[in-house]
Order: C-alpha cells, then structure tokens, then sequence
C-alpha cells in the first residue's frame, strides 16, 4: 500500500469508524472460541474479532498503519458474525466488519484486473436482475450444448484452481431463460388463507436457483399463504456490504424498500440466510438518511426467513415423509448470527417421517462459502470445508440440509471433493420440505 | 536490544512462520483483557519445545530483551500487556495433555492447554478438577498457573495454587529445573511450587505442569436467592458460614450486574430486585440436599423475598455461565469497563459492600459490584470512559480507597486477578516497603537481568500507566 492510499484510508478510519463500538469491545476473548478463521489460523489473534477490533482501534488511534497485514486480517474474515452471538458486551463486530472493509476498497487503488472484476460483478451484473438471467442463461447454454462435455474433456479447465474447478462442477442445472423470465407475480393460497406474506425472491435464488424459489412458493401456498412477489425487486445487496461497497449496497436497499412498501402484507419472506440477515440489517445500513430510517426499520420489521414462518402456521404438524435416511443440518451462518433462526429449520427436519436426524458437531461454525469469500480465499475457504466435511462425515448422514444458496453450492463442494458425490447429497430445506410434504400427502 | 540479528536467531530457533513481527501481530498482542494497557512487542515468537525455551531464554538473557509469556490474554491486571516491549511469548504449540495418572490422581500437561478441555477430558474419567476461572473456555492452563486464577468454586476447592503439585520451569540463564512432583507429601526444601503459581511470569517460564485431581462429586444442586436489600445479601454469605456449611459457589450479583447479564443471556434471571445470591453446592445428594435446604432457610431468615432451586442441571449449568459472563456484560452500559479484585475475609463481606457503595458516592462514579462473596472476593466494577480524563481520575482515586478499606479490614489488593502492572502502584499498601523488597530480592535471585515480564508487581522504574493517545 502506497503512503497516499495509508493517508487516505487512516484519515476515514477517525471521521467515520464508530468508536464507540470500537471501545465497546473490552478484550475479554469470549470471541476467540467460536471464531473459525483463528481456530484455522492456529490460533492467532491477527484472525480473531477481537484481534481485527483492535487493529480497527489502533488504526483510528493512530497507534499503527493500514498496511497490507491490518488489510490481509481484514479480508480474512469471512464475515460469519459468531463472535456476535457469544459476546457478552453486545459488539456489532459485523457492522465494524463493513465500515472498515468500505474504507479500505474506497481509498486503495486495486490492480486493474480486481477493479475490473469487481466492477462488472457488484455495479454491472448483480443489481439487474435481466443481466443475471443472460449470465445464467449462458451457463444454461454452457451446460446443455454439450460445451461443458468438451471443456471439461480438453483439460481447459486445469488452468483454472482447484476448487473453482470442483464448483464447475457441482452448479446446479439452471433453468431455462424463458422460465427465469415469465416467474409469477401472485399465488393463491392452497388450503384456507391463514397469512398474507411478500416473497422477497432474490438475484441468485431467483436465476440459478429458480426450481428452489418455486418450491419456496408452494411450500407457502400448502402453509396457507397469500403470496406477492413485487415487481421492482432486487439483490439484496449483501455482497456489496459486505465487500465494501456501501454505496452500492445502500442504493439497492432503497430499491428494495421501495418495491415492497406497497405490498401490504404481514411478512416479508427470505429463504436465503445471508439475504434475509441483510435486508433486516437495512435499518442500520440507513440510519443516517433522515427520509429512509423509518421506511428501513419498517421493512426490517417483516423480514421473516421461509422455516421460521412455517413453524408459525404449524407446517411441521403436518404429515412429512421421506425415505428412511439420516440427515443433518448446516446452519447459515447469517441466518443463525443475524436472524437468531436456527431452531425452526431442527423442527422441521425433526418432524419428517422416516429420516432420522442427527445434530452435525459445531453446525453452526461457517462452511467457509461466505458470499465470495471461497473464490478471494481458496485456501482459508478449502481449510474451514475440511473440517465441516469431516464432521458432516461423522453424522453418516445421506442428506446434508442448508438454507442459503452459498453455502448449499459449498457444500455441493465438499461432497464432491471428498468423493462422496454417490453417497451424500446436500439440498436447500426448501426443496427438502415439499419432497418430504408431497411424499406424504400427495 | 531486539535486533535484526536477534530475530533471525529466534527464527533459527523456532522456523520463521514462530516469530511474527508485522505490525499487525505486534499490535494484536499488545494487550489482554485490561482497560487502558496497550504496548507493542518487537515480536511475537511461538516455541515447540522446552528445549527451544531454553534456547529463547539464553538469548534473550545475553541481549536483555524482555519476555512475556502469554496464555490467551484473558488476565485482568495487564500481566500480559508488553509494557517494555521485547517478545511476546506464546505456547500454542505446547497444547498436548501428556498423562491422566489415575493411580496417583494427577495430570500432567503442557501450559497451553485450554482450561476448559482440560476439565473435560478428567471428567470424562470420573475426575475432577476443580479451579474454573470465568475465562476457562479460552484460558490456556499455563496462564492459570502464572496468574494464580481463582474462579466459582474457589470457596469450597480454593484457587489453582491449590492444585499445583509440580512444574518444569526453565529459569532466565536457561537452566531447567523441576519442583516438586505426583507426591503427597514433599518437604524437602523451599517450596518453589507455590513460588512460581502467581509469579506472574516474572520468575522463570513454566513448561510442564502437574495437578492434583480429585474424584468427581457424586451430585450438585443451584439456587438462586433474592433480596430487595444490598446489605440482606451479603449479610446472610456470613451467616451461611457461621452455620457451619461451605457450600461450592456463593456468588454475589448486585441489581445492575443482572440486568446486563439477563440482557446477555436471556435465561429469565430476575433483575427487578436489587441483589441475588448464587448458591451451588456438589458432594452425595443426601448432605446436598441437606445443605441446599439448610441454606434456603438461612436466605429466608435474612430477607431474601424468593429461593428458587434449579429445576435441571442445564438450568444451573446456564445459570453458572450467566454468571461467569458478568464482567464482559457490564461493557454494554458504558464504553470503559474497570474490574477490580478487592478481597476481604468473609466476615467483613456486608461491611465491604457497604463501603464500596459510599465510596462510589463520595467520588461521584458508576460502580457495580459482583464477586465470589463467600470467599470474600468481590470484584467492584467501574462504569466509565476512558475519553473522561476527569473521571479516570476519579475512578483511580475510589479504587485506590476500596483497597485501603479492603486492606483496613483485613484483606487484600488482589484475590484472584495478580498484581500484574495495573496494581503494582497499590501493593505497597498490602506488603509495606519490607515485603516489596523481600519479593524484589527473590526476583533478583532468578532474574538478574530483569527480562521476565519486566514492569509488573513492582511499581517503581516502570512507566504507570500506558494509554495509547486518541486523536
């Protein structure tokens, strides 16, 4: 890093780090344990919350430099957030996480080819939605013509590094252009209308996982619900806020707020964790803007991820039926730091007729997906998905159930990597629940 | 002096990825879990070995470059802060647990073991172990040994010191030597066991250490005690003893206190009273059951307004671990939290938490107070910022006079916490000027160029506080 790009970067640390938060963290370490970047990194305080806390504070103190290592410590996190939950002193390390990622990719000057990427991808690609079906109708294209038979025969893809590889791999079979185009806008509920709830379908979810958005919609409809799907919607912005682009990340925020405060409905439905602990975070993410504060809180409000509404209208009373086979679950790390909803997703799964569930040993320790943490990462990344893999292998599960769309395509990954692609299959919940309903009732 | 010359030896020693000396690792151990102590290390250096200690110490030795030997940071008296710089020394790779003897009751480990697996993996053998410092999911063994950590059960079990039979401790001009062993009964010579636990890591670097186990209590139970009445509270600790019962754990929490906790831990803790009591007692469920209902009685007699037993022993596991989160907690009201250690006997429990309340008062600052009253430990904690220069005084200027009250009643500056850098200042009021040199005089004896963990216990020659300047 250059002395300009320091200057730059010092400077914002002190007008904009939220010192307050900063000093609430009081050293104590309760953090350290759960941490799984520190645990990976044998144990060093450079990769721990309490650690980046404190280069956060030496920074604003002027006590050491933004170098490359603060940076390098920084980009290391994946973002996870489980220091928060176990922190008696109420940190928001997460928030601290974003201000400080933000100032860092505002001021420094990244090499050309990382500023290219990262421009088509957070400011060209994500926010419009009709991008993101062309992006993945040409995957569709890529997958069906017999162009991903050739690729991976010429050996074109050994240039390309191990796990990006394996991911070529195990992406799912996407839909076709004209389906990810028409999706509908309304649904009746099914049975007797006990709700009437907004579907926020996503950029991702609503492209490559279209076929998991459906069963989403069903699943609603069997629980009873009246559903919308409001028109103007879009990313939510997570991967903008979390790779330091605020501005981004705000300005999609505001579409989004804008889109469904019409609809008038009692919740706001995810069924990706990183979206939904995002979109409830909208009201910080808005705090400083007097004319969206309000609306912000109030969207905030409804967000309501798709297994926490489903145990509300008693979805798991109802019949479920699988093959006998054991399955296991895979927390989301937002879903479960930044939506404290990790029972809901055990009850339902509980309550499936002939599976056995069996808890997988730290569940809630990150996978290592991390929005694009395992492409910027890989080898932190690989080193977290190791141990899950070994844990999720202790379980002798069949079935490995997520609830975010990253970490379904990371464990997709591990599975794969470890060979047991014959044996093992990881899903999102959602498909999983209207098998196991549809098995049972239909 | 720390030189390009003397890293390259420490890598030599150790492999180069073991001395860490960016910026960001000097800066992410410069501090442990003590408000207002920061001081960059040259180097942050992870050893294998005793051997490699030993080689550590001698060049260290020869170049008088401070050491510090570190666990998880997690102590409270900035006995781990670098305050004269040098390295920072860590044991991460010293984390094996080398025996469970159970013949002989004992095991033997390396320091860097977390105290908590150690815990576990005796019970897992019916064993126990019974010291369990707040911090035991992320304190390493080690630094329990060089702190002399105390915990909830110090009541009934004592302190770490108390479980401490032997240790390998390699001395500044490198030599090794090892005190005491799995033995019962050992009078040969001084007793430099109970020398090195609470050194504080001013003395020599403790590589191996063996530890009394006991057998696991067959049961234990959990109540919790309410009272409207500060003074009730602390007034029935006595009475609990006086009627002849020591029960594992009689912790105190004062209204504030529990409305952190509650707000951390949302187990359902009442925080509209203004203190509660935390009894547990452990042992053959007949005298338990004895016990826990004799002390019911006792509570009610003194005023407390409800005893509610736990139902299950999660219940209690989740009320202990409440408990144990208070200190972190009480950082959610205030940007600067100040925890202090003043220990007084038992008896004078009610008469020190009356003082500490007026001399709250009287200096017109935050003080919240919790502690393991039934071995008189309280821990008086300070609500402040650290940006108030004005109140700083004053908080250092009520502290100062908790400790002469506690020491007026027959107590100490320090029960658990060490004497470290942040109490060096206070332990004159303790020792007097005989036994600070007394202690000067052992130091010398084993560390002639004062390299071990310099500027801590004593006061003098050493800068007294260092806090890092805020633009």
């Amino acid at each position: 890093m250059n002395t300009k790009e320091k200057e730059r970067i010092q400077h914002d640390f002190k007008e904009k780090m939220d010192y307050d938060e900063l000093l609430n963290c009081m050293r104590c370490g309760f953090c350290l344990p759960s941490c799984p970047t520190y645990i990976e990194s044998d144990y060093d305080e450079v990769h721990s919350p309490r650690g980046r806390i404190a280069l956060m504070k030496g920074v604003v103190d002027g006590v050491i430099e933004p170098d490359e290592d603060v940076k390098q410590s920084l980009d290391m996190c994946l973002g996870c957030r489980a220091c928060e939950p176990v922190c008696p002193a109420g940190v928001n390390y997460g928030h601290l996480l974003e201000q400080a990622r933000d100032i860092i990719y505002q001021n420094k000057e990244l090499p050309k080819h990382v500023k290219v990427i990262r421009n088509v991808a957070f400011k060209g690609l994500f926010p419009y939605q009709n991008r993101m079906i062309g992006v993945t109708s040409l995957l569709g294209f890529y997958q069906r013509s017999g162009v991903q038979q050739l690729t991976r025969k010429s050996g074109i893809m050994k240039l390309f590094p191990d796990s990006l590889r394996t991911m070529e791999k195990v992406l799912p079979e996407v839909p076709k252009r004209k389906e990810m185009k028409n999706r509908p806008r309304y649904y009746k509920p099914i049975q007797q209308k006990k709700k009437k709830v907004a579907f926020f379908s996503g950029c991702l979810m609503d492209t490559m996982f279209l076929s998991t958005n459906n069963a989403t919609a069903k699943l609603l409809q069997y629980a009873g619900c009246e559903i919308v799907v409001p028109q103007n919607q879009g990313c939510c912005g997570a991967l903008h806020g979390h790779s330091g682009e605020k501005d981004q990340a705000k300005e999609l925020a505001k579409r989004n707020i804008k889109a469904f405060e019409k609809a008038e409905v009692d919740y706001i439905i995810t069924n990706a964790g990183g979206c939904g602990a995002f979109l409830v975070d909208y009201k910080h993410l808005l705090k400083d803007e007097e004319e969206w504060k309000e609306r912000a809180e109030h969207l905030s409000m409804k967000i309501k991820d798709i297994s926490k509404i489903l145990v509300e209208l008693d979805f798991h009373k109802k019949p479920l039926k699988l093959d006998q086979q054991i399955i296991t679950y895979q927390d989301s790390c937002h879903l479960k730091n930044g939506q404290k909803t990790f029972m809901e997703p055990r009850q339902l799964l509980e309550a499936i007729q002939g599976a056995s569930y069996v808890e997988m040993k730290d569940a809630s320790r990150c996978c290592g997906s991390a929005g694009i943490y395992n492409l910027v990462e890989p080898e932190m990344s690989m080193q977290i998905l190791d141990y899950k893999m070994e844990k999720t292998k202790e379980t002798k599960a069949k079935t490995v159930v997520t609830a975010n769309p990253g970490c379904l395509l990371q464990m997709k990954l591990g599975i794969e990597r470890e060979g047991l692609s014959e044996e093992v299959e990881a899903v999102h919940i959602v498909d999983l629940l209207l098998k196991a309903y549809e098995e049972a009732n239909l | 002096m720390f030189t390009d010359q003397v890293k390259k030896q420490l890598e030599d020693i150790v492999g180069e990825k073991n001395v860490a000396a960016s910026n960001a690792s000097k800066l992410a151990y410069s501090y442990d879990a003590t408000p207002q102590f920061q001081s960059l290390p040259d180097a942050v250096v992870s050893p294998k070995t005793t051997q490699e200690i030993v080689e550590i110490m001698k060049i260290c030795n020869k170049h008088k470059i401070p050491i510090v030997p570190r666990g998880s940071g997690t102590n409270l008296s900035a006995g781990t802060t670098p305050i004269d710089g040098g390295i920072v020394l860590l044991f991460k790779h010293m984390n094996n647990i080398l025996e469970i003897d159970e013949n002989n009751l004992t095991i033997t480990t390396q320091p860097g073991v977390n105290t908590l697996q150690l815990i576990t993996e005796v019970e897992k053998l019916g064993l126990f172990y019974p010291p369990d410092p707040s911090s035991m999911k992320i304190s390493q063994i080690g630094g329990n040994i060089n702190e002399n950590s105390g915990g909830l059960r110090g009541l009934k079990y004592g302190v770490t010191r108390d479980y401490v039979m032997g240790l390998e401790v390699v001395l500044p001009n490198g030599d090794i030597i090892r005190t005491g062993g799995k033995l019962a009964k050992d009078v040969a010579g001084y007793d430099l066991t109970r020398l090195f636990v609470g050194s504080e890591g001013t003395l020599g670097i403790v590589t191996e250490i063996t530890l009394k186990l006991l057998p696991l209590p067959e049961t234990k139970k959990t109540m919790l005690a309410l009272y409207e009445d500060l003074h009730a509270a602390a007034q029935t600790v006595s009475k609990i003893l006086s009627n002849r019962i020591i029960p594992t754990t009689l912790e105190f929490l004062d209204q504030p206190t529990l409305k952190v906790v509650e707000d951390f831990s949302n187990i359902g803790l009442p925080t509209d009273v203004k203190a509660v009591l935390l009894i547990e007692q452990d042992g053959d469920s007949q005298s338990v059951d004895r016990d826990i209902h004799k002390m019911a009685e006792i509570c009610r007699e003194n005023q407390a307004v409800q005893v509610d037993v736990a139902k299950s022993p999660e219940e209690a596991e989740a009320l202990t671990t409440a408990r144990r989160s208070a200190l972190s907690a009480l950082a959610r009201l205030k940007p600067t939290t100040i925890l202090e250690d003043a220990t007084v006997p038992r008896s004078e429990i009610a008469n020190m938490v009356e003082a500490i309340s007026q001399i709250a008062e009287k200096y017109e600052v935050d003080i919240c107070t919790f502690g393991h009253a039934g071995d008189g430990n309280l821990h008086p904690t300070c609500l402040t910022d650290v940006r108030d220069s004005e109140e700083i005084h004053r908080v250092e200027k009520a502290f100062e006079e908790i400790f002469e009250k506690a020491v007026e009643l027959g107590g100490t500056i320090t029960g658990e916490h060490g004497v470290g850098a942040m109490k060096a200042d206070y332990l004159h009021l303790k020792l007097g000027e005989a036994g600070i040199d007394a202690m000067k005089n052992i130091k010398k004896a084993f560390d002639p160029n004062n390299i071990m963990n310099p500027g801590k216990i004593f006061a003098k020659n050493s800068p007294k506080r260092v806090v890092v300047s805020q633009s």
